[in-house]
């Protein structure tokens, strides 16, 4: 059998001319949007840029010989910067480590979820429905409270040691809470939610008789998965991981609960110290900072790596 | 070669694979109350272009989708060239399906997307094949574009190009022209067509278009509600339609109920409204009590009172009722007492045109009419040709 024969002419559409009246149509729309995008601006530069140039400002601050505690003066001291990142790396590298893995656990979790209710019970609006409002249900009752419930279980006395010290899965002495594993567990389970709905709602959209047809053209599912439902996922994963990991490195709630205060120590409870406790601004200030740029420069170097035109 | 089990990796191994015949025995296909196919007998020899023809719900597209492995049936059995693949699933079967949408890849080239089968498969120089493969659609120079930037047309090549490549013992084709207008549906009729005779593969084209099926397939099978109403050559089915679903879904018939009143030995005469109306004995599926006898509007010739013969069979005397001229030909509709309402299409040879009231008298040949049982509903299939013309 040959699939040679000769070609015949195929004919190109040709292209498609824009007449007047939608160029100035066009240009109309243009001048709308940009007054919808007002307000939003407006509440960026001050509730946004504006801060942040204060922040950045407040970093370089210096306190003078004698002065008191918490009164700074206005300088560019660089080694604020040096001094605290010198003294909090540990926890710096820590944050981002226990975000990672949060992360990925995350995904790990969130993935599934999100594909069993937009793909597989596709249809079964009912079903889908409360399988939603499941996912979305723990925001419905406040953050702090949340993981505090998770410090129940996880207790010494709680349900979950016992059974794990009963199946020897942990030493008689072992435990959960004031551990790595812990804040981990509480990262994961706080921003599970993130996760999902991105990627639910990429999925949501997925054509189904792409996966028929990759089966057509001999890819088992698992095959299938990877080379057609995977990629085209992408720009739901990219956003449910940044919307996981992004908050999750900052965060100081599940640490301060769920940890202990040696070795589970995040950024944003050394930042939360420094503002608050010691009152060392421009510190807390620099490592505001630090952290911030941190968080960019990985997510660039993320999005470049595995993102779509589309995020950037 | 060795005889090895159909694989992902070697759909093509067997000799018998290629150009192999597809036998459905007793497929019958439940979605949960509704019957969708209802023990399907089907036989598709290799190398044929076979169309399943019939209206929305017929379950032609059940009966693809079952043969390409996205639905396994409820019951029965289905083999290639005399292997069984009933129960394997799509990606185990050496058929490829060109989907109504065409379900192209959309985050790949139009390269990697024909390319795609033959890598799940491990052939070696996948790019060189799908590129040939590219050009025997005549888009080779778009390779490299994404499918969203090519025309539905285009799309659909790609979709084509994608699915024989892969040189399966079966190609699907799922309404392949059905988003395309109707001058790209005409060309690509052509273009499939010759492409199916030039690579001598089996397709299996599932249309709810008649002339589409007509134009382009060897074998017809007509189904209606889970069955096939009648298989054969598009002109055996259009010339004698063995049931009055394929005589109206098949092109436009006159069905009239009667009485069968004489046997002349090879024909019989059918009494309806007082008119004698004969057929030939082969040409019915029935020979005594009530009948259909049923004529093509384009082979009842249309005369004025003074020219017609003065009595006998298979004369009907009417008035007309409309006409309407379209170029080529005029269709009129004209009243027969007793009868009713008869479709006639009557071809432009330059001859005066009937008006609306004027007294006309139609015959034909006997050999041209076709007999039917008494007990079916002329009207059957009328309805669902209309909504698949729409």
């Amino acid at each position: 059998m040959s699939l040679l024969t000769a070609p015949r002419s195929a004919k190109a559409k040709p292209e498609e001319t824009r007449s007047a009246s939608e160029i100035r149509a066009d240009k109309r729309r243009g001048r709308v949007g940009y007054l919808l995008i007002l307000p939003g601006f407006i509440f960026m530069l001050l509730f946004f840029v504006l801060p942040v140039f204060s922040l950045l400002a407040t970093s370089l601050y210096t306190k003078p010989p004698g002065a008191d505690i918490g009164q700074f003066v206005p300088a560019l001291q660089f080694s604020n910067y040096a001094a605290v990142l010198g003294s909090y790396w540990p926890e710096l590298v820590r944050s981002f480590a226990f975000a990672l893995i949060a992360t990925v656990a995350a995904l790990a979790i969130g993935y599934p979820m999100a594909y069993l209710v937009a793909v597989r019970l596709r249809g079964r609006k009912l079903l889908q429905g409360i399988l939603l409002v499941l996912i979305i249900a723990p925001f419905f009752t406040s953050f702090i409270l949340r993981t505090q419930a998770w410090k129940q279980i996880l207790a010494d006395e709680g349900p979950v040691v016992a059974v794990l010290r009963a199946m020897a899965l942990l030493p008689e002495d072992g435990r959960l809470t004031a551990t790595a594993f812990a804040v981990v567990c509480g990262l994961t389970y706080n921003f599970l939610p993130f996760m999902t709905l991105p990627i639910y709602a990429n999925l949501e959209r997925l054509d189904t008789r792409l996966i028929e047809a990759g089966g057509d053209l001999y890819a088992n599912s698992f095959t299938t998965f990877r080379t057609v439902t995977l990629p085209l996922s992408m720009p739901g994963v990219i956003a449910g991981t940044l919307l996981t990991f992004i908050p999750a490195s900052g965060d100081y709630i599940n640490a301060a609960l769920l940890g202990n205060n040696q070795n589970t120590t995040m950024i944003g409870q050394v930042i939360d110290s420094r503002f608050f406790r010691v009152v060392d601004y421009p510190g807390a200030s620099a490592l505001s900072f630090v952290l911030m740029l941190a968080i960019l420069f990985l997510v660039i170097l993320y999005v470049r790596r595995f993102g779509t035109k589309e995020l950037l | 070669m060795t005889m090895v089990q159909t694989k992902p990796e070697s759909p093509n191994t067997d000799a018998d694979d290629q150009g192999a015949d597809l036998r459905l025995a007793a497929i019958t296909k439940r979605f949960g109350g509704f019957l969708a196919v209802d023990n399907l007998d089907l036989e598709i020899p290799a190398a044929s272009f076979f169309a399943l023809l019939g209206p929305s719900g017929c379950g032609k597209t059940t009966t693809l989708r079952m043969i390409a492995g996205l639905e396994q049936p409820t019951s029965g059995s289905m083999s290639i060239g005399g292997k069984d693949i009933t129960g394997t699933s799509a990606h185990e079967r050496p058929v490829n399906t060109v989907f109504q949408n065409y379900a192209l890849f959309p985050h790949m080239s139009v390269l990697d997307n024909v390319a795609f089968g033959l890598k799940r498969r491990k052939i070696r120089d996948h790019q060189a094949k799908a590129k040939q493969a590219l050009e025997l659609v005549e888009l080779g120079h778009l390779s490299a574009r994404r499918p969203a930037q090519l025309s539905g047309g285009q799309q659909q090549r790609v979709a084509l190009a994608r699915a024989i490549v892969n040189e399966p013992a079966l190609l699907l084709l799922d309404e392949p022209l059905g988003a395309l207008d109707m001058k790209l549906r005409r060309q690509m009729q052509g273009e499939l067509k010759r492409i199916q005779t030039d690579i001598g593969l089996t397709f299996v084209h599932v249309t709810h278009d008649q002339e589409e099926a007509m134009t382009m397939a060897d074998t017809v099978a007509v189904m209606n509600q889970g069955q096939v109403e009648q298989l054969g050559a598009p002109r055996e089915l259009y010339e004698l339609p063995r049931t009055a679903f394929v005589a109206n879904f098949l092109g436009k018939s006159n069905l009239v109920a009667g009485e069968i009143i004489e046997d002349r030995g090879d024909a019989v005469v059918i009494s309806a409204g007082g008119n004698r109306l004969a057929v030939r004995k082969d040409r019915s599926t029935t020979h005594q009590g009530k009948a259909l006898i049923g004529i093509r509007p384009e082979k009842l010739r249309m005369m004025w009172p003074a020219d017609a013969p003065a009595d006998g069979s298979n004369i009907l005397r009417g008035r007309v009722l409309d006409s309407s001229f379209t170029g080529v030909s005029t269709e009129y509709l004209v009243e027969v007492a007793g009868i009713g309402p008869v479709g006639v299409f009557s071809q432009n040879h330059g001859q005066q045109l009937a008006a609306p009231g004027d007294d006309v008298v139609l015959t034909w040949d006997t050999a041209h009419a076709f007999g039917l049982d008494g007990d079916e509903d002329t009207q059957a299939g009328a309805r669902e040709a209309e909504a698949a013309a729409t």
